[in-house]
């Protein structure tokens, strides 16, 4: 059975706001039965630090990446790690995270992978919750095993490969990482290490938003009207369109995946995971240097 | 001579450490060297010019090195709490360099990061961090026995 959702008026204006939850909401239901609270961080030692009375964490590189190959956990490990850590198909599952909560939406776009019906972000992550002197433990839970079915990934519908951003050049494409990035200029010096990709820049016609830009100082989600602005004004998208966004290996764009589809309606969002990593080393496929967006390039023969 | 065998007293140690613990148990260990890494003395925390920032980390992590008159190096580096990993890297560097000379710090593998048993514990591209402090503590030094 569902968590009744949280009605917060800071919510209103989002397209969907039941996939978000404040940390009032969240205090006063944590030990209700159906619903598990994960964290999920860039840094993999900062749960045990330190966590909400009860989470369990989930990482994304030691859990929801495949040890081997560049890809998700199949569905065979993924009812592994959910059912351990006492999920089952009907949880209602709340997220939340260091850095904005860019790891933990990350971590809900692959539940969504997955097609986990009920998976919602804690507005302002660990950020807010440390800020208002909410409670820490480090005790660690020991959820009881539960059986999570196994269901097969659905990659179509939320994930782009990088023949699906080919055929998708001429459409709205969103690259959040930072200007510099965007623009192609070097930022590492020789004798460094190398970022991982062996050119520089971004993929023709695409528009830069940050990722950050829609998070709030607090580390909470700007409004609706500010998002709006951002991305329906300045970024030019329009209701209706099919938007592919991206970063460096997919996990910024999922925070703006979450932003385009759930706080602001947009019905056919995919996030690039291959994203500069793999574009910035693949044979022949076209790349703008410079602030601008670039035009969409004819294809070569 | 196997250069393997060369690795400093200060450095095996810490690796074998890590090694015979089981893989949950190492980051229990790095989490121990995190709340180990001494704070900034004075002159570097009233001076934070003097710092090098590690832009490969994504947390902010600045290091000096120093290079004493009698040759031996002392590491520093500052990292928020909030990067408990980034400290625990530095701190396995701060503990596994210090005292040792500037040849023998040169001399350390460069891929000394993936040879302690974090690599599936924390993840390969993580580790990276770890590799980049150690670059450039080795590139500090250079810099400094050359001036």
């Amino acid at each position: 059975m569902a968590i009744e959702v949280d009605s917060s008026e800071e919510f209103i204006g989002y397209a969907h706001p039941e996939r978000l939850v404040s940390t009032g909401w969240l205090q006063e239901r944590l030990s209700s039965p159906g619903l598990v609270v994960v964290e999920s961080d860039e840094d993999v030692l900062l749960y045990e630090t330190g966590h909400i009375p009860g989470a369990v964490k989930i990482d994304w590189h030691t859990d929801l990446n495949d040890p081997v190959e560049r890809d998700y956990i199949d569905g065979a490990a993924f009812a592994k790690l959910l059912g351990a850590r006492g999920i089952t198909r009907d949880t209602t599952v709340v997220i939340y995270g260091d850095k904005n909560n860019w790891w933990a939406a990350y971590a809900l776009w692959v539940f969504t992978l997955f097609g986990h019906a009920d998976v919602r972000l804690l507005d302002g992550g660990r950020a807010k919750w440390e800020a208002e002197g909410r409670e820490y433990t480090t005790e660690r839970p020991r959820p009881v095993a539960v059986d999570y079915p196994v269901v097969e990934r659905d990659d179509r519908s939320i994930r782009a490969y990088k023949d699906d951003v080919l055929a998708h050049l001429g459409e709205p494409l969103i690259d959040v990482r930072s200007p510099e990035e965007f623009s192609g200029e070097r930022t590492t010096a020789p004798a460094y290490p190398d970022e991982g990709a062996l050119r520089a820049g971004h993929i023709p016609s695409a528009h830069n938003v940050p990722w950050g830009k829609a998070a709030a100082g607090d580390g909470t989600f700007r409004r609706a009207p500010a998002l709006d602005a951002l991305y329906r004004g300045e970024a030019g998208l329009s209701d209706g369109d099919r938007v592919i966004a991206y970063c460096r290996i997919g996990e910024r764009s999922a925070h703006t995946w979450f932003v385009l589809t759930h706080l602001l309606g947009f019905e056919n969002v995919r996030n690039y995971d291959g994203s500069w990593t793999e574009w910035g080393s693949a044979v022949r496929v076209p790349i703008v240097r410079g602030s601008e967006p670039g035009e969409v390039p004819q294809r070569k023969g | 001579m196997d250069r393997m065998t060369e690795l400093p007293q200060s450095l095996a140690q810490i690796r074998d450490d890590f090694l015979e613990l089981d893989q949950s148990d190492r980051l229990v260990l790095l989490l121990e060297f995190a709340n180990e890494l001494p704070e900034l003395p004075a002159q570097f925390a009233d001076h934070p010019d003097l710092l090098e920032r590690v832009e490969e980390c994504q947390a902010p992590v600045f290091i000096f090195v120093e290079v004493g008159d009698d040759g031996t190096v002392h590491l520093h580096a500052t990292a928020p709490k909030e990067a408990p990993t980034t400290r625990g890297f530095a701190s396995i560097l701060v503990q596994g360099l210090s005292g040792l000379s500037a040849g023998e710090v040169l001399d350390v593998p460069d891929d000394f990061p993936q040879t302690i048993g974090l690599t599936d514990a924390v993840s390969p591209l993580r580790l990276r961090g770890m590799n980049a402090l150690l670059s450039r503590s080795k590139r500090q030094i250079r810099a400094k026995i050359a001036a």
